[in-house]
């Protein structure tokens, strides 16, 4: 039962709040993709133990879309951000290579 | 044998005797028992029969370890199976009955089991599968179902309720021992909110039964005085007879508090399941005693040395009038203590270690008990209780140096803390040598949100043995979480002098060179018959894993979740492996810590309540117009209308022809409704839908299909342009939700640059079918806008008033009838229903059903989402190309459809089937193929996918999927059923009912 900060109303949400939506930042590939390329978006996650970009809903809230950074391992939760972000926040990134040195990127 | 004593007992009231009833038999005992209590002190030394063996149990715990006391509670819809004696408090007209039995405790037919031990070794139920399959089928299945199960399942509705409640603190103490309320003191002080939960009905936990001293008086008094001191302060709040169940993610606790377990019947719910959500949890949940594995430790009789310490000093009961005690430790001789001063017999205090010198075995000796240093029992005597032991030297095979007889033996292996609720989450153990357990590791806690630490464990539970030690680990845990939680905090802890124990001797297996004889009859786990020969076997099987060999024995997987056997049984794998125990580990430690009845989960969602009910604004009408009701997600649908003498069939085939020839109504408000507005919708459509919508024009409709990424079907609905800038979606009944959703998540997460609104109308909305011949005549006669052919052709909408009723009205048929779907506002939909029945009823306009609309969209050869699709099938396997846009250059779905799997001829396509009898496939049934698969299985070629008996054309008419679809037409081929044999059908087109659609179409 986690707690998330959703980014546009302010709200700390129970998980019961939120709607979940795997994982965050993947590239779509649409008509014209090679089959890799799609069965890369698809299929392939990276459902790691540790850093994590995960989608969220806040769907008994404010309906809206938000995007979280968290450790799969330990719970601890980096920041939430809105969903109309290309990639995490610069701030969130510094946050988690302090936090995780080991921490290879988001990508 | 097991007695009351005449004086004593701190927990009981002598004046008031309450009369229970064991297994029919009446007995009585006092306020403030325990049902174990109670038994005891009826000499009911008796009270069940093991799982496998069916061997006769005692009582062995005072508390949640119990294993084998476990009973019947209650009769008819106030019965309980597997409740445990040693928790269940007594009252009045309580009636308990023994379990596991046939056909009765004392004589148990099952028993036999038990000289068949050697049959059923550890592994027995797995071994089982091995051998030749008949074996299974024909003899271990019959006979394991006969005695699986424990306890029986309660007949009758639970007559009691059940409630959940939400609390917050910033320090939650789990346990109202001293330790727990140690802590609750300092971090009450701070001014942090603080809960406390203790599950038993009394706090202070086990220190008032080992005579601590604390501020220079009894425990007790101590206990009173912070119970006093805790209950003054406003913001601490102390909950009994709450147990700590599970510690989940960021501070989430789940705890069950007992409200009217001991009062039945009261009015009050019986159970309330808190939901808890604590910045910081402080775990003082003592320890559990551990067992000594020697041969026969399971006989009636055979006691923990510590509950044999509670039941003396709480209950006043003595389990016998001599009792052994065996031990490794000095903490046992306190049993020895008590059971001399209560006035008992204690021949012997057998001590597994060779040098004894502590400050507790010179008070023993001095009360003149006889110790026997370095030695061990070889084996108890006695059948349905003990008789007496054998004694042997602990370090050798287990020759037997001397009889003594005796009634009770009191056992102590050492002590585990209870590590349940700090593991959880995710907080790790580490080993400790010289107390031979497993307790937390603070440098691993679990971890909140911050990554901080959010579970402190303090007292027994953190492996702090001494009275004095377990108030200063206390009152620092109590600091700590305080200050975790952003209070200042001082760890102030009540002074208590603590007598000096020597150290306990790890002892797995007594005597330590024990025969294969003696640890066949040496038990791990009571409950489910795992014995330390069991444990030794699996190893030599090749099971290092403890995970495995739990489940390969079953030890630790009984209603007791191994809280006596854990550490035993891995400590005799760990043995048998060659390895140290910490390298074997434990299982995994999950929720609950003791079961949770399924009522307190529920809680009140049950009956009506169970879920929210949606219903349309002509639901009361439907209810009084005897509709038969069927669940459409969460609404409620009429499936049907029937008349008097009718039954649901038969309503259905007269509402269908009704509506075929004269006019029917139907409530269709729960069609999803979905308005897409803004500059970009139509862009944002033609994503969506695998048609165009853009360039639909104003004022008409368009059919259309959404698909998922993979490109299979998901939904589909007519949509209405409405103006430039607006479309309305229809979606099916149960997908509007959905559907909303998937196109909020593209809207925001994808194409956030898009101008689009979206909004769910579904439940502003009523809406009506108006259909069949008459339905024009009908809207004629209310008036109020022109509905002809001319003005409002098929595919089109119109606004207006109907009967003085503002009206959008859709040209759209589901039926294949002359169709208007009329909208009106929701809080208008029960009128214009009642006005459409009022005055079409010279047209015969009669209300049909969900069921109605299924037969006739499938006698049109329209498809159904969820029928026709199961989340595998693509528009193109439902001859629906002709609704896929070949110039797009994209949609939702068009990449996935372009793998060859879907793109392939082979695919199963719709057709149309006719049974050549006339009779109806049955639903489920495949088409079959010649051959036979790599598995034996018959081949199949397609299946059904919808059946009616069409009263239409009255004979039976499917749709479903075949290799090769439509250019199979002609084709006869074979349904399998249920029921074995084979119905024959012809393929044909899945249009049944006016082929050339010009019925809707005037």
């Amino acid at each position: 039962m986690l707690i998330l900060e959703c980014p546009y109303c302010g709200v700390k949400a129970e998980e019961t709040e939120l709607s979940p939506g795997y994982e965050a930042h993947l590239k779509r590939f649409g008509p014209g993709s090679s089959d890799e390329e799609f069965e890369a978006y698809m299929f392939a996650r990276k459902n790691p133990k540790g850093v994590h970009f995960e989608r969220w809903r806040h769907v008994y809230g404010c309906g809206k879309w938000f995007l979280a950074a968290r450790d799969t391992n330990t719970l601890e939760v980096f920041g939430t951000y809105p969903a109309q972000s290309s990639e995490p926040p610069a701030d969130l990134q510094d946050k988690i290579k302090a936090k995780r040195p080991d921490w290879k990127g988001y990508k | 044998m097991s007695t009351r004593l005449t004086r004593g007992g701190r927990l009981i009231d002598r004046t008031t005797s309450q009369e229970f009833a064991f297994n029919g038999k009446k007995m009585r005992g006092y306020a403030g028992d325990t049902l174990a209590a109670a038994l005891l002190a009826n000499d009911q030394m008796l009270v069940g029969r093991s799982f496998k063996y069916h061997r006769p149990r005692g009582i062995v715990a005072a508390g949640p370890e119990e294993p084998n006391a476990l009973v019947g509670l209650g009769k008819g819809a106030r019965f309980e199976p597997n409740q445990r004696v040693t928790t269940t408090e007594l009252f009045d007209g309580l009636e308990a009955e023994s379990q596991n039995h046939w056909p009765s405790l004392e004589f148990d037919v099952g028993v036999i089991n038990n000289s068949l031990a050697r049959f059923l070794p550890g592994g027995f139920y797995y071994k089982t599968f091995m051998y030749p399959r008949a074996a299974w089928k024909h003899l271990f299945e019959p006979i394991i179902r006969q005695s699986a199960g424990l306890g029986k399942v309660p007949k009758e509705r639970d007559a009691d309720r059940y409630e959940q409640a939400y609390a917050f603190c910033d320090v939650l103490v789990i346990g109202g021992g001293i330790a727990g309320l140690q802590a609750a003191l300092v971090a009450g002080a701070s001014g942090a909110r603080v809960i406390v939960l203790e599950q038993s009905a009394a706090w202070g936990g086990r220190a008032p039964v080992d005579g601590d001293l604390i501020e220079g008086g009894s425990a007790d008094g101590w206990i009173g005085a912070a119970v006093k001191t805790l209950s003054l302060m406003e913001n601490v709040t102390l909950k009994m007879r709450c147990m700590g169940a599970g510690v989940y993610d960021h501070g989430y606790v789940l705890a069950d508090e007992k409200v009217s377990d001991h009062t039945p019947g009261d009015g009050r719910p019986k159970h309330r399941l808190w939901r808890i959500r604590a910045a910081q949890i402080i775990t003082a949940t003592g320890a559990i005693e551990r067992p000594l594995s020697f041969a026969g430790n399971d006989l009636p009789g055979v006691m923990l040395a510590g509950s044999v310490r509670d039941f003396v000093v709480n209950f006043a009961v003595s389990p016998g009038d001599r009792t052994v005690v065996v031990t490794n430790n000095d903490d046992a001789y306190r049993t020895a203590i008590a059971l001399k001063e209560a006035g008992l017999a204690v021949p012997c205090i057998i001590d597994a270690r060779a040098s004894v010198t502590g400050v507790l075995p010179a008070k023993a000796k001095a009360l003149g008990i006889r110790i026997e240093a370095g030695k061990a029992i070889a084996k108890v005597k006695g059948g349905k209780r003990v008789t007496g032991v054998s004694l042997c030297v602990q370090a050798g095979e287990g020759s037997v140096l001397e009889e003594i007889a005796c009634d009770a033996v009191a056992m102590s292996g050492g002590w585990s803390p209870v590590v349940h609720l700090w593991s959880h989450c995710g907080g790790k153990l580490t080993w400790d040598t010289a107390n031979a357990h497993f307790r937390p590791d603070a440098a691993r806690p679990p971890t909140g949100a911050d990554g901080a630490a959010m579970v402190v464990a303090v007292g027994n539970a953190n492996g702090v043995m001494t009275v004095a030690e377990v108030l200063a680990d206390a009152a620092r845990g109590g600091a700590v979480a305080a200050q975790a939680a952003g209070f200042t905090a001082e760890a102030v802890a009540a002074k208590a002098q603590s007598v000096a124990e020597a150290a306990m001797e790890a002892v797995w297996v007594m005597p330590q060179g024990a025969s294969p004889k003696l640890r066949a009859k040496m038990w791990l786990d009571y409950q489910n018959d795992v014995k330390v020969s069991d444990v030794q076997l699996a190893a030599r099987e090749g099971y290092s894993s403890v995970e495995h060999t739990k489940r390969y024995t079953t030890l630790g997987m009984a209603t007791d979740q191994g809280k006596l056997s854990n550490i035993n049984g891995l400590a005799v794998l760990a043995d048998a492996l060659n390895e140290e125990i910490p390298q074997v580990g434990t299982t995994t430690f999950r929720p609950p810590y003791t079961p949770v009845t399924l009522g307190a989960l529920a809680g009140e969602s049950r009956g009506e309540i169970f879920q929210p009910l949606r219903k349309t604004p002509m639901h009361a009408w439907h209810e009084k117009n005897q509709a038969y009701f069927e669940p459409v997600g969460l609404w409620r649908r009429p499936y049907c209308f029937p008349r008097a003498g009718e039954n649901h069939e038969q309503a259905v085939h007269r509402e269908v022809i009704n509506t075929r020839t004269a006019l029917g109504l139907l409530d269709a408000s729960t069609l999803g409704k979905i308005i897409v507005k803004g500059p970009d919708a139509g862009r944002f459509l033609d994503m969506l839908y695998t048609g165009v919508m853009s360039s639909l024009p104003i004022g008409k409709c368009r059919y259309g299909l959404m698909c998922n990424e993979q490109g299979f079907l998901s939904d589909d609905g007519v949509v209405a342009r409405i103006d430039e800038d607006t479309w309305l979606c229809h979606t099916t009944s149960g997908g509007a939700d959905r559907i909303h959703a998937w196109m909020e998540d593209w809207l925001q997460c994808e194409w956030w640059d898009w101008q689009v609104y979206t909004a769910n109308i579904t439940e502003q909305l009523a809406q009506v079918a108006v259909v069949g011949p008459n339905a024009r005549k009908l809207l004629e006669k209310l008036g109020g806008m022109d509905v002809s052919k001319e003005s409002l052709p098929f595919m089109q909408w119109a606004d207006g008033t109907l009967g003085g009723f503002p009206v959008r009205v859709y040209r759209i048929s589901f039926s294949g009838e002359l169709s208007y779907e009329i909208a009106v506002p929701a809080s208008m939909g029960a009128a214009f229903w009642e006005a459409l029945h009022k005055a079409g009823a010279e047209f015969g306009a009669m209300p049909y059903g969900t069921e109605a609309l299924h037969i006739m969209r499938a006698e049109k050869g329209f498809i159904m989402i969820g029928d026709e699709t199961d989340g595998t099938v693509i528009p193109q396997d439902l001859n629906l190309g002709w609704a896929i846009s070949k110039k797009k250059a994209d949609f939702l779905g068009k990449r996935g459809q372009e793998r060859n799997y879907l793109a392939s001829p082979d695919r199963w396509k719709l057709a149309g089937f006719e049974t050549l009898d006339g009779s109806v496939v049955p639903d489920g049934s495949y088409i079959i193929a010649a051959g036979k698969n790599a598995n034996g299985q018959g081949n199949t070629q397609g299946r059904v996918t919808s059946t009616y008996h069409s009263p239409t054309l009255k004979r039976g008419i499917a749709m479903g999927l075949i290799k090769g679809g439509l250019s199979r037409i002609g084709d006869v081929v074979e349904f399998n059923t249920v029921t074995g044999g084979t119905v024959k059908a012809k393929v044909v087109d899945p249009v049944f009912y006016d082929k050339d659609g010009e019925k809707p179409n005037v």
